[in-house]
Parts: C-alpha cells; structure tokens; sequence
C-alpha cells in the first residue's frame, strides 16, 4: 500500500538514514531484553553448579551445526545488502531468500532437537536449568520467525526494487538475531 | 533549500487534500497524524485517570469507614481491596503518567516544536497506540475475570504473584501481566519514533541547543524507559512461564529466587520515576520561561544535569530492597547513589527558581500548576532522603510514609503536570481559550486537597501505619481514635479534590464549545508550535515548514521591542 511520508521521514539532521537510525535504537532496546535474560540466567548458573549435570544433555553437534546455518544465512544478507546498494533488487531479493531458507533451516533443526528432549523427559518444568534453555532460545527462535517474515516483505519489494534501503535494515537485524545466538550456544551447550 | 522548500509546498497541498477526503475513520480512529494520536492517548490516559481515581475513592472510604457500604461500589471486600490498590497504582502509572506525559504531550509537542510535518513513522506511531489501547482493555477486563482483578500489588513480587494457590486470581494476574508488557511494547515502538525524529527531523538551522527543552526532556526518558525495561520484559515472560506452565524461575524449592524478580523490576521500577519525571520537569520549565519572560537559566546545565540524573537513575534501584535480604554492604553503596542523585534533581530546581528570579511572571494557571509542581515536588524529593538511607528506611520501609512520599513524587508529575501542560497548550490542541477563574478555581480546589490528603498520611506512617491493610481494627495500636481521624481527614480531602475535578471538566467543555478564540500565539511564547494556526492542520505548516534562526528562550532580548522573538523569525 503506498503511503505518502512525511517530510519529517525524508529528513536526516545527523547525516544517517533515518531507518538505519531507528534500526539501531530497535536493536539497543533488544539487547537490554536479551541481556536480562542471559544475566538472570549467568546469575543463577554461578549459583547452582549442579545445575551442570543438566547441561550435560544439550547435543553440543546440533547446536554448532545451527551456529553454521545461521552464520551462513548472514553472509547471504551481505551479499544481499551488497546487490541493493547497486540498485540490482532482483539479486538482491534472491539472496534475501537463500537467508529466510537459512532461518527455515536453523528452525527445522531447533524443532528436531526440542523433539527429541522434550520426548526423553527434558522439559521446560524439568529443572532450573531447562527452564532458561527453552525461553532463552524459545525467544531467539521468535527473533527468527519474525525476521524470516519481515524478510520475505522486504524481498517481495526488492523484487520489484522498491524500498530496497530496507535490505541493509533487514541484515542488520539478521546480524543482531546472529550475534544473540553466538553468545546462547556456549552459554548452553558448550558450558557443560 | 529550494528544493526541499518546494518538496514542503507539494506535500502540504497533498496533505490537504487529503485532509478533506477523508472519513470518519480515518480521521479520528486510523490516523496517522501525530496530533490525532496524541489526542487518542490523552483521552485515553485521562480516562484511565477517572477509572484509578475511582478506585482511589472506593479503597480510601473503606480505610477511613472500614465496612462501610461504599456508595457506587457498595461493600470492599479483601480480595476486592487488594485488586483495588494493586490496579490503582498499576493505572495511575502505565496507563495514566506514561499515555499522558510521554505519549500524548510527545506525540503532540516534538514535532510541531522541532518544525516537522509529523513523526518519522507515523504507521508505526499509530500501531503504538493500538497496541496500547489494547493493553488497556486487557487490564480492565482482568477486573472482571474469574477470581477477581490481580490482587499482588503494583510490583508484582513472586511467589504471591507466580502461585495462583497464593493471591487466588490466577487468571487476573496472567492478564495483569500480559497487559503490562504490552504496554510496554506501546511505549518501546513510540519511544524509537520519539528518539529518531528529534535526531533526524529538526527543521533546517535548529541546532542541538536550539531544541525546547521539554523535546529534550522527552526524548531522554524514552531512551532510559527503552534501556531500563529490557530486563523486565524478559522478568515478565519469566513470571507467565511460572504462572501459567509451571517453571520455577522464582521458586527456591527448584533453583529459583524471588529476588530476582524484585532486582528485574526495579531496575526498571526506579528509572522509571525518572521516565515520568523529566517529561514532566520539561514542561514545567517551557511554561516557567514563557510566563517569567525570561530566558532559561543554564539551558545547557539543564541538559547535562538531566543525562547525569539519567545515568545515575540506573545505579539506584536496589535502595526498594533494603529489608529484602540483601548484602548489608550493598545497601550502603546504594545509600550513597540514592542521596547522590538528589544533587541532579536539586540542581534541576534551582535552575528553575533562577529562571524565576528577575522575571517578570505572569500568574496564568499554566503557571499556577508549574509553580506548584515544583514546590509540591521538592516535598516529594526532600522525604526521599529519608527512604534512600538503608538506616532509616528499616522503620519506614513499607509504611505510609513511603506511600505519602511517592505520591508527593507521583502526583506532581502525573496530575499537576499534567494540568500545567494541558492548559497550557489547550488553546493550541482546540483553538479556544480555557477560562482562567475557572482554571483557577480548579488549581486551588486540586492543591490544598491534595497537602490535607497526604501529610497525614506522613504522619500515620510515622507512627507505624504499615501498607495494604484492609481493615485497621483488626490492629488494636493503630485503631486508637487520634490515627480514625486523620485517616478520615485524608478520605474527606479526597472527596473534596475529586468534587473539583468536576470543575475542570466543565472549564474544558465549555471553553472548547464558546471559549475565546486563541490565535497563533496566545501566550506570545517563541516556540515553533506557537508559529502555526491554532488548532493545526494535518502536515502542521500549510504554508511551508519553518526555519530557525535562535533558541527557543529568547524572552526580553534588550535589542527588541516585543519582549519575544519567535525561533523562525529571521534576524
């Protein structure tokens, strides 16, 4: 739907895109919720080193298998970010869906792994520890879903190269929802 | 320029346009324009203000007459009572102060005070709204669930609000808390607007320092509310997971700990204070300086000391906490940050009455309200000193007096502020003048009430009154006569003030149907949005976005004749 903007969107006193601006605040706002999450969880793990007999049943493989899929994802929406910059929105929109199939991948794991746990007994009620595991990566794997619809919106667009400054504004949240999981997958798997 | 000035000139006739096709709907509930939003937020805010205030009236007339068949409630019972204060706090500060101080006079006063045609993302504005009109409903709706309304108090501590066994409303506290993350999920989408238009969308030549201060003020609360929140949305998706699927994140019996919740919410509890107050403080010194005819005194320190009490804001939160348990040695350092932030808010004042001094005032009711917000604050301020030290809040925590202290905090911010800004740019926001004996007439009627409502409620706290009891018969040391009657002079003072409010109600309709016609600029103040017609167009400047050439306080300047000089006005 088109929608006429005002003035004010088409304006930059700083000198940066005014969605790029609004991007990062986005992603500064996301941090702080992540940041009470993974705290309250670090907090709590110092405090109950039993609970290491818990983390002994993550499946180390499938999470660095789920790091390499989304690492990789990312570096798809360069390349994409790269085609929008030359104005090349079909390119662009391709390698935009190269990264939703990455966030379809890394889901299609993650659903195959809680599968697997939850059927041997593992659950969210289980103890402390697989308490914070599901929510921790429960709200990343929202941050996944969301990105892969926000993702195919902004190559649907790019397809026909309109608004193609929202590829860089999708990879920059792409490269966020990344950096969140660099820090869940020792956080969960590898501290045993 | 040129360009920019044509591209301005196109899209103001397009805007008008537009302005006349369009319909009902799209006018006055889908808007996108931020001063229709703004209003949403007003009207939805003070009408949430009535819902609190009736629930203040119902639970005051049950501690001053305990048992009495309250009329238009009829009998409290504990349950009811509890549900009563726990929501009466919970409106009062997410769906009254936020909506009203930041969203409302936000939405309405950053861009036309910066000289923009409207927010930078006037969609993502109005889903804001939205999102928070929700809210509200699922927090009125949790009042009449199975259970009752959330009866755990404001600060929602588990494990009373994690257990449905313990506060008996299992469902009433799901949706509490549902709708309180919505609500901030309203404000982080509205506070990311706010923050990118004051940065990106000034009008040409108005630099850093040529910004209002209430634009400043505004924007650095919703940077701290958007840095302070995080950790307890994440707190609150915990508590639904212990409330509704059977985690124990706050139960020690399975590795948790309640205390995490109380160090998640007051990490964002007490900036919070400051998320309100600034707005607030912004406002008060825009009208202080219009009404004083003078220029801000340290419009600069203004600035720094308000990032300074930003930043310390973070570093006081466990001072809520003295008697909950934690390291003696903590509490001593968060003494020291508590009493170091008075030395910011403290400065804040005295720029204030520095920017009085050799004014020459004008005691308009605007003013009226931003003279008393201050003087009803400092009480607010000076009886914190008394809380923020570990050793004395052992007595006080948790009594009245801490009760009387935040509401001489939160009353000058949510109401006396509130008022001050209202009438203040009413004429701008209708085109009508208020009627100013009325007006006068309401101040005085809101402000004593108000000192009789809550010194004694210092004085019960003194004397030992501790919080959220339903009935005070059942303690035979605060049942003596002496502590009935002040209880009872609290709920006639009460009664007295919310009479008054009616007047307020009156001046407002009365004024907006047959008030005198306001003009530009009524009060002959500088700031942009006093350059428009009153009310505004849709697109703000239809005649092209202004520039600017000064400050926003360049009252009396000795070179003029007119003791005012508009920003956009060239030299």
């Amino acid at each position: 739907m088109a929608f006429p903007k005002p003035q004010a969107t088409l304006r930059s006193a700083t000198g940066i895109p005014t969605g790029r601006l609004a991007v990062w605040w986005l992603l500064a706002s996301e941090v702080v919720i992540f940041g009470g999450v993974l705290g309250s969880y670090l907090m709590h793990r110092l405090g109950h080193p039993e609970w290491a007999d818990a983390a002994i049943h993550t499946n180390t493989w499938i999470g660095a298998t789920n790091t390499f899929v989304l690492l990789t994802s990312s570096f798809t929406a360069v390349l994409a970010h790269q085609a929008a910059e030359r104005g090349d929105g079909k390119t662009a929109a391709k390698f935009l869906l190269f990264t939703i199939g990455g966030a379809f991948t890394f889901l299609g794991i993650k659903s195959y792994e809680w599968w697997y746990e939850i059927s041997h007994g593992y659950t969210i009620t289980s103890n402390g520890f697989w308490a914070f595991y599901y929510t921790a990566a429960g709200l990343h794997a929202l941050h996944v879903i969301a990105g892969a619809i926000i993702m195919g919106i902004v190559a649907f667009d790019a397809w026909r190269n309109l608004e193609l400054q929202r590829v860089e504004l999708i990879g920059i949240y792409w490269h966020f929802v990344d950096v969140v999981w660099i820090f869940l997958f020792p956080l969960l798997y590898i501290a045993k | 320029m040129s360009e920019t000035a044509v591209a301005v000139e196109h899209h103001a006739d397009h805007a008008h346009d537009h302005h006349g096709s369009e319909g009902f709907l799209s006018k006055y509930v889908f808007s996108t324009d931020h001063k229709m939003i703004a209003m949403q937020y007003l009207f939805t805010g003070m009408g949430m203000a009535v819902i609190g205030g009736f629930m203040a009236y119902v639970f005051r007339m049950q501690l001053a007459f305990p048992g009495i068949s309250v009329p238009g409630f009829g009998q409290v019972s504990p349950g009811e009572y509890n549900a009563l204060v726990t929501n009466h706090g919970s409106i009062m500060i997410f769906w009254v102060a936020m909506p009203v101080l930041i969203a409302a006079f936000g939405n309405y006063c950053i861009p036309l005070m910066i000289g923009a045609d409207d927010m930078v993302f006037p969609r993502i504005n109005r889903l804001s709204y939205q999102i928070f009109l929700l809210s509200a409903v699922i927090l009125l709706l949790s009042l009449f669930v199975q259970g009752g309304g959330f009866g755990g108090a404001w600060t929602a501590y588990p494990p009373l609000s994690a257990v449905g066994d313990y506060n008996q409303t299992s469902l009433g506290a799901s949706m509490w808390l549902v709708a309180v993350a919505l609500e901030f999920v309203a404000f982080l989408l509205g506070g990311i607007n706010f923050i990118t238009t004051l940065m990106n969308s000034r009008a040409p030549g108005m630099k850093a320092y040529d910004i209002p201060l209430v634009c400043w003020m505004i924007v650095i609360a919703s940077i701290l509310f958007m840095l302070s929140v995080g950790p307890l949305i994440a707190g609150a998706v915990m508590l639904l997971f212990d409330q509704t699927i059977g985690t124990g994140f706050y139960d020690p019996a399975r590795g948790g700990d309640p205390i995490l919740w109380q160090h998640l919410f007051w990490f964002f509890g007490h900036p919070e204070v400051y998320v309100v107050l600034l707005p607030a403080i912004g406002i008060t010194i825009d009208i202080i300086a219009t009404f004083a005819r003078k220029k801000v005194f340290g419009y600069k320190m203004m600035l720094y000391t308000t990032v300074a009490t930003g930043v310390l804001s973070f570093f006081v939160w466990a001072h809520h906490q003295f008697l909950a348990g934690i390291d003696p040695r903590m509490a001593n350092v968060f003494t020291v940050t508590t009493l170091l932030i008075s030395i910011p808010i403290a400065e804040l004042c005295f720029v204030i009455i520095a920017t009085l001094y050799g004014g020459s005032i004008r005691l308009t009711t605007p003013m009226l309200w931003a003279l008393a917000f201050m003087a009803e604050f400092l009480i607010g301020g000076v009886t914190g000193i008394f809380l923020g030290a570990s050793g004395a809040d052992i007595y006080f925590h948790d009594t009245y007096f801490v009760l009387a202290h935040f509401h001489y905090t939160f009353y000058p911010i949510a109401i006396i502020g509130t008022f001050a800004a209202f009438t203040y740019w009413f004429p701008k926001m209708f085109g009508k003048m208020m009627n100013d004996t009325l007006g006068k007439i309401h101040f005085w009627g809101t402000i004593i009430p108000f000192n009789v409502i809550f010194i004694p409620l210092f004085v019960l706290g003194m004397g030992g009154q501790h919080r959220r009891i339903y009935n005070y018969e059942h303690f035979p040391e605060l049942a003596g006569e002496g502590m009935y009657q002040l209880r009872e002079l609290a709920t006639y003072a009460l009664l007295v003030m919310l009479a008054f409010q009616l007047v307020f109600f009156y001046n407002c309709i009365a004024s907006w149907m047959r008030g005198k016609k306001a003009g530009k600029n009524p009060w002959e103040s500088n700031t942009l949005e006093w350059t428009t017609e009153s009310p505004p167009p849709h697109g703000n400047w239809p005649e092209g976005l202004p520039n600017v050439y000064r400050g926003p306080y360049e009252y009396a300047h000795p070179d003029r004749e007119q003791d005012y000089w508009p920003q956009n006005e060239p030299a």
